[in-house]
């Protein structure tokens, strides 16, 4: 007997609840937009600029002390962080003003000043990023996010229909600002890696979107006198054991990334397993029935005749 | 959609076996891929940085600073043009630079043409068809000459400047005896400089980071010490710091400069303490020589990127076209030195804007994370996979594997570089390739219930999946590519490995499982699938 995550013919009414549903993403995207707003971003070296370094110590080192000893190096205000074990720290320091030889001489200090106190530390790795530099890479952050939605969105548009890409991008919009907010709230660091997470998000949210809006499609043109409800329903539920084991297959080798892998990507791989959770969530409850408000109609609107009356009411 | 005619067969199983055979060098040691015969392929993935440890330096040139310096040698030229005008010298006065503009009077109007006439004979035309030249003379309020640099000129300077300035780093990390630097001009200003297994990138930085101008100068001896002290220049001459401290005048114009060098070495000075030596080349020597015959008895400065090293007297003319550099140095700062004078100066000081080092122990340690991370992935997915659709759940984890090699062949084959977010996507492709085979098949299953036959189930359920498997994954593309495209390092990495992976698995799990499956169905001939 087959493993089956879903049980054949299911017939949940996933757009009778979809008030329900709406009113939880909107409550889920306002709390993230106030999470943002008040707690922030945690922004790595990455988009601020500044200095990094992952400190390897024989013993797990006292924080509080650790931070008193870097303060009085005289080389700024340092943030401390445990960094995947008790004995990797990973010490945040303000970028020096002048060249780089300012940044060198802080490298310098820190390195002398450890290596006095504790000993035998391992230097595992250095990063640092100017103003500029760092001003760029959010610049190019953010057009990177806005570009694939908006190349989603005119996709999706072409393949399908308008409706269909408006829903996959609001629905995206959701995932988006969602995994931001628990970047927010997780106060996690955010750095170039998370915007690649957030890219692949896009990439597989969209997936699942896509499929359902295949099958709408197909079930659109197959059941020409059912209605739009009962359409949507069939096909997400026709969908449902696919989105769901494809769902459990990325979480799996996810959660084996994010428990097993290096820790230097533990951000990027848990952005990407919430966004899978909170893409499926929005895939299955939001996207589909988010079609029936935008006053989509099934014998009104087959695809030909669909595309006849837009261009009819553009001359108009 | 079952039919597979001979060559299709064959070109399949040919594409696959080319794949491992890509791939399987990267499951050597690098001694053991090394001594395969040459008929095999024998590229393993080149790791990033993040994996074999190094360091990254992205270093900057500031287009003020070249833009000053071109304006700078621009006056030099104005000035020793005007004198050896045609029909002598021409007079002039308040010669300034600023905003980008060198401005001048002539003082005696009838000159004004000869004046103009002269200066454009200075400017340069720019390459291609514009007609536009680097500088534009022109005349205004009657008697003032303003050049001005054009926006293209200062770009061509700008483009100049930082081809010779990639050169020059070559020659320095090539000095210091790294391997397989790599050293790359990225937009307009800036140079990326890769070195791999490099710990302390400090050594490094101190090579790039200075520009190693040299100029021999006359010592202004005519010069007051107290005026000198209070920074007060005397005319011709400027006011340079020296090296142990204090200040000292000497003559604007070089009497000869570092270009003329062709070789530099650790040496010692007749106490025994570690000097420089340098040669000239034969042009260089002459002058040099010429230089120190009219000036014995007078000190002159040899000054390294605007510092008096030592202000030695030229006690008898040199002749040979070859010297030592005295100073306080030590065999190591004196090698620098050396290696800084024979790699020549840069045309541009660079400023490191972003660095990123790894040790060696954390790219190993990520390498081991990664992959048994990724072996469990696979794991966990076969699980689920074989657990849910038995046979063909067997079939897509047979595709699956072909196509984590496929993957890492690919990359082997077409120089991509893995990073560590490459393996994140890898392993993020482990758990989205298999969608293909989730579809395909919760397709059949559909199809089953609704009571078609077992080859009319398979038929349908491939063909309406496939339609649906080329739409999601042709987005995917999409994305991937912007991310390949706008994404800076570590996004890139990324975006390679998902592109590979989604292509690759397109191809395992669509076409290659679909042939295995039309292979059991003509032999097995099942009544019923367990699906």
């Amino acid at each position: 007997m087959p493993l089956k995550l879903v049980p054949d013919n299911t017939n949940i009414g996933f757009v009778r609840v979809r008030f329900i549903a709406f009113a939880l993403t909107v409550l889920l995207t306002l709390g993230s937009i106030g999470l943002l707003a008040t707690k922030g971003l945690n922004l790595g070296v990455d988009f601020v600029g500044g200095l990094t370094m992952e400190v390897e110590f024989a013993q797990p080192p006292a924080l509080d002390k650790l931070r008193v000893k870097v303060d009085s190096l005289g080389v700024g205000t340092s943030a401390l962080q445990e960094f995947g074990s008790p004995r990797n720290i990973l010490i945040r320091l303000p970028l020096p003003e002048g060249d780089q030889a300012a940044v060198q001489k802080v490298v310098a200090k820190v390195q002398s000043g450890l290596k006095a106190d504790y000993g035998a530390v391992k230097f595992r790795r250095t990063e640092s990023v100017s103003g500029k530099v760092s001003g760029e890479l959010i610049e190019k952050g953010i057009l990177a996010v806005v570009l694939s939605m908006a190349a989603v969105a005119v996709f999706t548009w072409f393949r399908f229909e308008w409706f269909f890409g408006v829903s996959t991008v609001v629905a995206l919009v959701h995932d988006v600002i969602v995994t931001l907010g628990f970047f927010a709230l997780t106060q996690l660091e955010f750095d170039l890696n998370v915007v690649a997470a957030i890219l692949t998000i896009i990439g597989y949210s969209l997936n699942d979107k896509v499929v359902i809006d295949d099958r709408i499609r197909e079930n659109l043109r197959k059941y020409r006198t059912m209605d739009i409800g009962p359409i949507i329903d069939l096909s997400v539920n026709e969908t449902l054991p696919r989105t769901v084991m494809t769902s459990v297959t990325v979480l799996a080798a996810l959660m084996a990334m994010l428990l097993l892998g290096p820790d230097v990507i533990f951000g990027f791989t848990a952005a990407m397993v919430l966004g899978i959770i909170v893409g499926t969530y929005s895939s299955i409850f939001v996207s589909a029935a988010l079609l029936i408000s935008l006053g989509v109609k099934s014998r009104a609107a087959p695809v030909v005749e669909q595309n006849a009356e837009r261009v009819v009411r553009r001359k108009a | 959609m079952l039919d597979f005619p001979q060559w299709k067969v064959w070109s399949i199983i040919g594409t696959i076996v080319l794949g491992l055979l890509f791939a399987m060098p990267n499951f050597l040691t690098e001694r053991q891929a090394a001594s395969l015969p040459s008929f095999l392929p024998n590229h393993q993935i080149s790791l990033g940085l993040d994996l074999r440890g190094g360091s990254h330096l992205m270093l900057e040139a500031s287009t003020d600073d070249v833009r000053k310096t071109k304006l700078e040698s621009l006056e030099e030229t104005v000035r020793s043009e005007l004198r050896q005008a045609d029909g002598g010298a021409i007079a002039y006065t308040d010669i300034s630079t600023a905003g980008g503009k060198l401005s001048l009077i002539i003082t005696d109007t009838t000159r004004l043409d000869a004046a103009v006439e002269t200066l454009r004979k200075v400017t340069r035309p720019l390459s291609g068809l514009s007609g536009a030249r680097d500088v534009e003379v022109n005349v205004v309020d009657g008697n003032r000459i303003v050049l001005t640099e054009t926006d293209e000129g200062v770009a061509q300077s700008i483009d100049n400047a930082m081809a010779q300035a990639v050169e020059v780093i070559r020659k320095r990390i090539d000095e210091l005896g790294t391997r397989e630097p790599t050293i790359v001009r990225q937009g307009a200003n800036r140079i990326v400089v890769q070195v791999p297994g490099l710990q302390d990138p400090s050594a490094l930085k101190a090579l790039l980071g200075k520009t190693a101008k040299l100029e021999f100068k006359l010592v202004d001896v005519t010069a007051d010490p107290a005026e000198v002290a209070q920074g007060r220049t005397p005319p011709g001459s400027q006011i340079l710091p020296l090296l142990e401290g204090g200040a000292i005048a000497v003559k604007r114009r070089a009497i000869i400069s570092g270009d003329q060098l062709i070789d530099s070495q650790v040496s010692q000075d007749q106490n025994g303490a570690p000097a420089v030596s340098f040669r000239f080349d034969s042009t260089g020597g002459r002058r040099f020589a010429q230089a120190t015959q009219e000036n014995v008895g007078k000190p002159f400065a040899i000054v390294l990127d605007g510092k008096v090293i030592s202000a030695p007297n030229i006690n008898e003319p040199i002749l040979g076209g070859s010297g030592i550099i005295q100073g306080s140095y030590t065999v190591q700062s004196a090698n620098e030195l050396a290696i800084l004078l024979r790699s020549g100066k840069l045309p541009v000081e660079l400023k490191v804007v972003e660095e990123r080092t790894v040790g060696p122990d954390l790219g190993a340690d990520s390498i081991r994370a990664g992959a048994i991370a990724a072996a469990v992935a696979v794991l966990a997915v076969s699980l689920l996979m074989i657990a849910s659709y038995g046979r063909f759940g067997v079939y897509a984890v047979i595709a699956l594997v072909i196509n984590v090699l496929l993957i890492l062949g690919v990359m082997s084959v077409g120089g991509f570089t893995l990073t560590l977010p490459g393996i994140a996507g890898l392993v993020l492709t482990i758990g989205a390739a298999v969608d293909a085979n989730v579809l395909i098949n919760e397709r059949i299953r559909e199809e089953q219930r609704k009571g078609r036959g077992v080859i009319a189930s398979v038929e349908v359920g491939f063909r309406d999946a496939t339609r649906t498997i080329w739409d999601a994954n042709s987005l995917n593309i999409i994305v991937a590519i912007i991310m390949f495209i706008f994404g800076s390092g570590p996004i890139k990495g990324f975006a390679v490995v998902l592109s590979i992976g989604i292509a690759t698995s397109v191809f395992t799990a669509v076409t290659v499982v679909r042939l295995i499956v039309a292979r059991w169905l003509a032999r097995a001939r099942p009544a019923a699938l367990s699906i």
